[in-house]
């Protein structure tokens, strides 16, 4: 379970996050829409503790990461795994080493079995057979994907999401959704997804929270976010500019 | 103190005690022996075995230069017999370590800053700490242990490179009696002179590696970050080399009188 409690963070003079507050149960899929550049990559980024508040707490399972230093997190961080918005592969490994890492790096298992769980992590991401392949030979969609084969290997119990339809086109975007949706019946994980793809929220969430001037706006499920009358998520949800943002 | 001045030194004092912390945190873990061993023969690969034209060139050519100066000097006084002395216990003390450290701190300081930098602008270290691994332990400590390892070899291979190549400058080129100028660099140049010069590259070994990667890793965003971090890593790396080499030679100096 992750709670968020009135967390604040600001980069030098300019508040990113102002008193966010919010609870993610466990086996929960939940959405985190909200502007670009409004916070929602920072405040996952402190779900994991990649980022240090100013002030408030996020507490994974009963233990608030904020007082924790870096070495005291990395047992905490073996509960998450994290599909960035770029994928953030590591270029000067394999697809297999990449999806690899972290079982080789616990040294638990033989390199047999490391291969036989690769093997098996990129078939359910549907990328069998480019083991071998560098991160700079893969499309967007394949880089996302082999992100995420690297995310869900070590069975974690959460799984975050940055902006993962962000540039890719829709019909790609639509695969990756439905693999988030497969990874989460599977392996029966909690889900935080960040995105401002609304076709993507509705497909993936059970719950979407909106980030609007720099706190959680509003809760709802997608039916609720969808069919608001409240002016704000109405023209985000529906992709309605204010007139003062006319520029053109 | 104006506010710009006093942001300069709260900023310098910030960069110094983080790249304190670093260092501590890169021993602590250095000592922990859980470095990959894979990666760490890869650095020494790559600091080592790849620097070596720029370590032979540096160091013939040094030492070349040194002998003919030190020729045209001596030899108005008659003492051109002690040609190869004054280059071999230069190359050992000084020169061989100083400049090897700042060939290295030019070639692979920068790499480091510029491969971690990139590493960081593309979230591949964020990466690294959501997948339970310290970026330090996977990053930082095989460079610094490749470096500790590295930067003494070089500094000896320069060392007997330069005092070779001023044996044979003064042998064949300036006609300086060869028996006389390998008695003379031998009874001048001590264990301890070799011993002065592997220890300073052995500190110099961790300035490098130690700046280049907390350059890199605390880079600025985009291109323009990696950029300037890799100059920085090169400027800030050379500075600290030929800074320290004053302390260390005051200190070894002190601690050769208490143990002649």
């Amino acid at each position: 379970m992750i709670e968020v409690s009135d967390l604040r963070k600001r980069f030098g003079a300019n508040p990113i996050l102002d008193g966010v507050t919010f609870r993610v149960e466990s086996g929960e899929s939940v959405v985190i829409i909200g502007r670009s550049g409004g916070g929602k990559s920072v405040l996952l980024k402190h779900l994991v503790g990649l980022l240090k508040p100013d002030s408030g707490s996020v507490i994974i399972d009963g233990e608030n990461l904020c007082g924790l230093n870096e070495r005291q997190l990395l047992p905490v961080r073996r509960k998450f795994g994290m599909l960035f918005q770029g994928a953030a592969l590591f270029d000067s490994l394999t697809v297999a080493e990449n999806v690899g890492f972290m079982l080789d790096r616990e040294r638990k298992l033989s390199p047999a079995e490391i291969r036989r769980k690769v093997a098996e992590a990129l078939e359910m991401v549907e990328l069998s057979g480019t083991e071998s392949k560098k991160p700079s030979e893969l499309s967007g969609g394949m880089r996302k994907r082999v992100g995420l084969a690297r995310a869900i290997i070590y069975q974690p119990e959460i799984v975050l999401y940055d902006e993962p339809t962000t540039g890719l086109d829709p019909v790609v975007a639509d695969s990756i959704d439905q693999l988030i949706n497969r990874v989460r019946d599977r392996l029966n994980v909690t889900t935080v997804v960040v995105t401002h793809d609304m076709r993507s929220a509705r497909t993936v969430g059970n719950r979407i929270l909106m980030l609007h001037d720099r706190r959680i706006y509003v809760s709802g499920t997608p039916d609720e976010i969808f069919n608001s009358t409240d002016p704000v998520v109405h023209r985000f949800v529906n992709g309605i500019s204010v007139p003062k943002e006319h520029y053109f | 103190m104006n506010g710009a001045a006093k942001r300069f030194v709260l900023d310098w004092l910030t960069g110094l005690g983080s790249l304190s912390l670093l260092a501590k945190e890169s021993v602590a873990s250095l000592l922990t022996f859980k470095v990959s061993w894979r990666d760490f023969l890869y650095q020494i690969y790559f600091i080592g075995v790849k620097s070596q034209a720029v370590v032979i060139i540096t160091g013939a050519f040094t030492g070349m230069v040194l002998a003919a100066q030190t020729y045209f000097q001596f030899h108005k006084v008659a003492m051109d017999t002690a040609t190869l002395a004054v280059v071999s216990v230069s190359m050992c003390d000084e020169l061989g370590p100083v400049l090897t450290a700042l060939m290295v701190a030019g070639r692979v300081g920068a790499a480091m800053a510029a491969e971690l930098g990139t590493m960081k602008v593309t979230e591949q270290i964020d990466a690294l700490r959501t997948l339970a691994t310290h970026p330090v332990d996977y990053l930082v400590v095989p460079r610094l242990m490749a470096s500790l390892v590295s930067l003494p070899l070089l500094t000896t291979e320069a060392m007997a490179v330069g005092i070779t190549s001023g044996y044979l400058v003064g042998v064949f080129l300036l006609d300086i009696d060869p028996a006389y100028l390998y008695h003379n660099m031998v009874s001048y140049t001590k264990g301890v002179d070799i011993v002065i010069g592997t220890s300073k590259a052995f500190v110099f070994g961790g300035i490098i590696a130690v700046i280049g990667c907390y350059k890199g890793m605390t880079c600025g965003e985009g291109a323009e970050g990696v950029g300037r971090a890799t100059t920085e890593a090169v400027v800030y790396a050379s500075i600290s080399i030929l800074i320290s080499n004053f302390f260390l030679t005051l200190t070894q100096n002190q601690l050769l009188r208490l143990f002649p």
